[in-house]
């Protein structure tokens, strides 16, 4: 007796007095507003402009900079043209944000972890440590930072070390590595070895699945990465040429260093972001229900079962939004590094509107930069977050 | 009869291993088991080793003497003078000298009416009018009158330019996030319309302010402005910064009400239309209020995190206390190599008020829970 | 039709409406509902009840067929909307009273702002339906510090300080303990006698058999039966029905 299923017609009736009908008057009269603005804007800006004299227009990008930047990627000098210094500049952003992020996350997930410790001592630093730095403006730490490292640090002639390792007004020294074609061979192993691990998981997976037998889904894979890795560096040679510093009369010769810009914005940010973090995972492990533990325990789980099955995936759920935000905070935060002159986009930008005048194109540059890194992990967050929501009614 | 047993109870006697007290509580929070030993060993150590140091740099060898060369002498710490010295500057930055007690005063009923506000008792149309009345005080003790009216009380005028030091932070998180209110609200309700067009344009407004670091439209404020404004038409900087600020504060703080929006029950929305309530009627009646009273500990958050960045203005040349205490010390030969007691001094001021406000707003959520279980 | 509609306060006639495209949750609904009569809906969850009801007053639109409630067809018309509303007055499940508001303000809010009645006015109007639901002595604690019983009155006599042509009543007392359940039903009971019309979602039989003029039993999406109660539960006429009533009975 059931109707066969129609669907619905389309039909919108257009009076005057229909809610259709005001929608659309709505819309039109806020297009129409904002779109005025815009104009209004726009036009007594290229008004301005031309009374001015500014030139407008990104054709600038191809004449030489006319600067030299400190510290780069690779290598830069006042002939090249502005785009190079841009790429500098982002790449120098990219730098301090990359390690910054991978730093902050390790201290800030010890300093949450932390605030469940059983030890007193431990507890109440991570809170202190937590309230201290995360109550004083993030600009005046980087301020601090660059002035510990450039003027209470000793000169270069009495740098401190520890071994080969220098420490001064000049920035951290330290040995790096000869580059040789034969590292690549390591990389190479990194990547066979990462391959072979995932294979190895999948192998054991199945295995579980078919006979119950449990494998080591964490220590045998990583001794796997790591022998291969070993293995890639035998093969291309065993490259072992370090450059070790030493103290010379004036400078510290040889190794590889980081400027004290480069370290003050580092710090700056990875002590302010972590105790963000640390907030962050406490209230992730704390979202976990005590309820679950008990449960997971009643099951007879063990210790590192529970973690890895039941609370962990629970606890990431609620961690890992707020975690990305912070992470992209962190990253806009490091457009501070103007303030001490640590050449990222921002000061480069800076520097570029100063000298041509190009204001309007400067600072898109700067916002386009950023607008990229923050939407794609915004739409990739978004993507992740349906992905693993759990599924309610 | 007589074999009924008698039931009698026993009397309470203490816990043979005791849990509360001084010794217990070091035993299990310090020595509960051997790795948790070894950690107060060496978490002790190190704080034995290190904070000796620190006091009697901090206070057994410091001078609190206003002359920079006794800080020179040899096995003097901390140089607690060059505060002493500077701190009228430091925290009223270029602000004449005799007129200060005008910022004192000003200030003061700015941080009065805020913590006000923050409280649900206070909360009805007098509040607006409250903010009304204080900011119109706040500018009148500031500049000597009110764009050019109530010149009346006599104060002499004290142009922008030599605003400054903590009065200047104050008022740029205060009057950014007061402000930032009307948008934000209009944004949040705009990115849950149910219009396309008004959606989208709320929706990139958002995205785009939140994808950009505050310095960039801080740039815009000082740099870009100008060029925006009709010919002829200048806007003082602390306006544009104030701008500035505020539209990127509306961006956050709408997300914070679209969350409380969010967490609205679909039902009081139904039960408002059937009772034949308009769609503005609706939300300022019925879902705004209960919203906003939800998210407030988001909107603390949210004026502290602003009250931080107000820092950032010192990068576009506005002297608050990061950008006072550069003008309080780097002209001075004297002092100049004492700035990190100086920043020590600053870092104390804003954490005293960010940690205030965190705890204040720590102990709203508190009673907005205990209001939710009633 | 004319004579229909001048008896006949709301007229479904083949109404259809679907959620999204292709879920079809009310099929050609013919329904005619007299001035002053009282209806009971009853029918298994998922089968279209509340959607119906809440037709009426809009707060679900249909997509095909007309729907005339007290001479004014139902469309995308905003007025037409804003007459509708003041006329009918809707009771739900889960009360949705406004907490942030005392339960006198509760009443007066709709009065004041879409009838345009002075505040005192409105007061001495809300204070006679608290009487008349018998909470007049909590008129200002706030809807949380009721029970939930008390809570659902207090919704009742805020839908009628409107003074609706129409109550609409969805479930109202199956979020209750059965002691409260006994109080709002004889409220409602009371209001019977008053003469409004009156649609009602529930399944408590004693209340259709005590007031209903009619009970409808839907499912999937249409009106399988209508009847008297006493016909219905006596007497039901189709396999479903008969299912239906065995279920709800059977413990
Ligand atoms: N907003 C909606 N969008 C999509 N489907 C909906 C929506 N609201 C209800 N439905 C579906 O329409 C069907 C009928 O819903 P309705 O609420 O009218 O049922 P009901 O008869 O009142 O059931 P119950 O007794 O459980 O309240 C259900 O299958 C429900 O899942
Ligand atoms: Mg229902």
């Amino acid at each position: 007796m059931a109707v066969a299923p129609r669907t619905p017609p389309k039909k919108r009736d257009w009076s005057w007095r229909s809610q259709a009908f005001r929608g659309l008057l709505y819309q039109v009269i806020a297009v129409l507003l904002i779109g005025g603005v815009v104009w209004w804007l726009a036009s007594n800006t290229a008004e301005n402009m031309r009374i001015r004299g500014i030139k407008s227009g990104f054709d600038f990008l191809t004449q030489p900079a006319g600067f030299d930047i400190g510290e780069s990627l690779f290598s830069f000098d006042s002939n090249n043209p502005y785009w190079k210094a841009f790429l500098v500049g982002i790449g120098n952003t990219l730098r301090v944000a990359i390690i910054g992020i991978i730093l902050t996350t390790i201290l800030g997930t010890m300093v949450g972890v932390g605030r469940f410790s059983r030890n007193g001592l431990v507890r109440g630093i991570c809170y202190g440590y937590v309230e201290l730095f995360r109550n004083v403006p993030v600009l005046l730490q980087l301020l601090m930072w660059y002035l510990i490292f450039t003027e209470l640090l000793p000169d270069i002639s009495e740098a401190k070390n520890i071994g080969p390792v220098f420490l001064s007004k000049g920035g951290l020294t330290y040995p790096g590595p000869v580059w040789e074609s034969g590292h690549l061979w390591i990389l190479g192993g990194l990547i066979a070895g990462a391959a072979a691990a995932w294979a190895y998981r999948r192998w054991a997976t199945t295995q579980f699945e078919a006979t119950g037998k449990l494998r080591s889904m964490f220590w045998v894979p990583l001794i796997i990465v790591l022998l291969a890795g070993a293995a890639g560096w035998v093969a291309g040679g065993m490259p072992n040429q370090w450059q070790i510093p030493t103290k010379g009369e004036f400078a510290i010769e040889g190794g590889s260093s980081l400027t004290p810009e480069f370290l003050a914005v580092l710090f700056g940010l990875v002590l302010y972001t972590a105790a963000f973090v640390a907030e962050v995972v406490r209230s992730g492990i704390q979202s976990v229900p005590r309820g679950q533990s008990e449960a997971a325990q009643a099951l007879g789980l063990a210790k590192g079962q529970e973690m890895q099955k039941v609370l962990l995936p629970q606890a990431l759920r609620v961690i890992i939004p707020p975690m990305t935000n912070q992470y992209l905070n962190l990253t806009k935060n490091s457009s501070l590094a103007v303030a001490i002159g640590y050449p990222d986009v921002v000061s480069i930008s800076n520097t570029a509107l100063n000298q041509t005048g190009r204001a309007v194109e400067c600072i898109a540059i700067i916002m386009l930069v950023y607008l990229t890194t923050s939407l794609s992990t915004s739409f990739f967050m978004n993507w992740y977050n349906s992905k693993s929501a759990i599924k309610e009614r | 009869m007589a074999d009924t047993i008698i039931f009698q109870s026993k009397p309470a006697r203490e816990a043979p291993i005791k849990t509360e007290g001084l010794v217990p509580w070091v035993k299990t929070n310090l020595f509960a088991n051997w790795q948790s030993t070894v950690t107060t060993l060496v978490v002790g150590a190190l704080l034995l080793y290190y904070v000796p140091q620190f006091i009697n740099w901090a206070i057994l060898t410091a001078t609190t003497t206003t002359n920079a060369d006794a800080c020179r002498a040899d096995g003097v710490g901390a140089c607690w003078g060059v505060v002493k010295e500077k701190y009228r500057l430091i925290i009223f930055g270029r602000y004449p000298f005799e007129e200060q007690w005008r910022p004192l005063v000003a200030t003061l009923l700015m941080v009065g009416l805020l913590v006000a506000s923050c409280t649900r008792y206070f909360w009805s149309k007098w509040l607006i009018i409250g903010w009304v009345v204080v900011l119109s005080a706040f500018f009148i003790l500031m500049y000597g009158s009110l764009f050019g009216y109530f010149d009346v009380f006599g104060l002499t005028k004290v142009t922008t330019d030599r605003w400054g030091g903590l009065p200047l932070t104050i008022m740029l998180a205060t009057l950014s996030i007061v402000l930032c209110f009307p948008v934000a609200i209009c944004v949040a309700l705009g990115r849950r319309s149910n219009l396309p067009a008004i959606r989208t344009f709320c929706t990139i407004y958002v995205e785009l302010i939140r994808g950009v670091p505050l310095i960039s439209v801080l740039f815009m404020a000082s740099f870009m402005f100008p060029l925006f404004m009709p010919q002829g038409v200048t806007v003082d900087v602390l306006i544009r910064v104030v701008v500035g600020v505020t539209l990127f504060a509306a961006a956050y703080m709408a997300e914070v009400i679209r969350g409380g929006l969010q967490a609205m029950p679909k039902g009081q929305t139904e039960a408002a239309a059937s009772l034949g309530l308009s769609y503005w009627q609706t939300q300022f009646k019925i879902i705004l209020p209960q919203a906003l009273a939800m998210v407030v500990p988001g909107i603390m958050n949210n004026f502290i995190g602003l009250f931080k960045d107000t820092s950032l203005v010192y990068i576009v040349s506005l002297y608050e206390l990061t950008g006072s205490l550069g003008l309080a010390l780097n002209s001075d030969a004297d002092w100049r190599p004492y700035k990190l007691e100086g920043y020590l001094f600053i870092v104390s001021i804003y954490f005293v008020f960010c940690f205030a406000m965190s705890r204040y707003s720590l102990w709203i959520e508190k009673q907005l829970n205990k209001s939710k279980l009633r | 039709m004319t004579t229909q509609t001048q008896d006949n306060i709301i007229v479904f006639d083949k109404v259809n409406k679907w959620y999204g495209n292709n879920f079809h949750v009310l099929r050609d609904i013919d329904l005619n509902v007299r001035r002053g009569e009282r209806i009971v809906i009853c029918g298994p969850s998922g089968s279209g009840k509340s959607t119906l009801i809440r037709c009426i007053n809009r707060l679900e639109e249909h997509q095909e067929g007309r729907l005339v409630v007290d001479g004014t067809e139902l469309s995308d018309d905003v007025k037409a909307i804003d007459k509708i509303r003041k006329e009918v007055g809707m009771v739900f499940q889960q009360f949705n009273l406004f907490p942030h508001l005392t339960v006198l303000e509760n009443l007066t809010l709709s009065p004041m702002y879409v009838g345009k009645v002075p505040k005192k006015e409105a007061e001495e109007k809300a204070m006679v339906q608290l009487k008349r639901v018998r909470i007049a002595e909590q008129a200002d604690k706030y809807p949380l510090q009721l029970s939930g019983g008390q809570q659902q009155r207090v919704a009742i006599a805020r839908a009628l300080c409107l003074t609706p042509k129409i109550m609409l009543f969805d479930e109202p007392t199956s979020a209750l303990d059965p002691e409260m359940i006994k109080e709002v039903l004889d409220v409602m009971v009371a209001m019977a006698d008053q003469g409004i019309t009156m649609i009602c979602v529930t399944h408590e039989m004693g209340f259709a058999k005590a007031v209903a003029d009619r009970v409808i039993f839907m499912d999937q999406g249409q009106i399988v039966e209508q009847n008297t109660p006493n016909e219905f539960f006596n007497n039901p006429q189709t396999d479903r029905s008969k299912d239906f009533l065995s279920k709800i009975l059977g413990h």
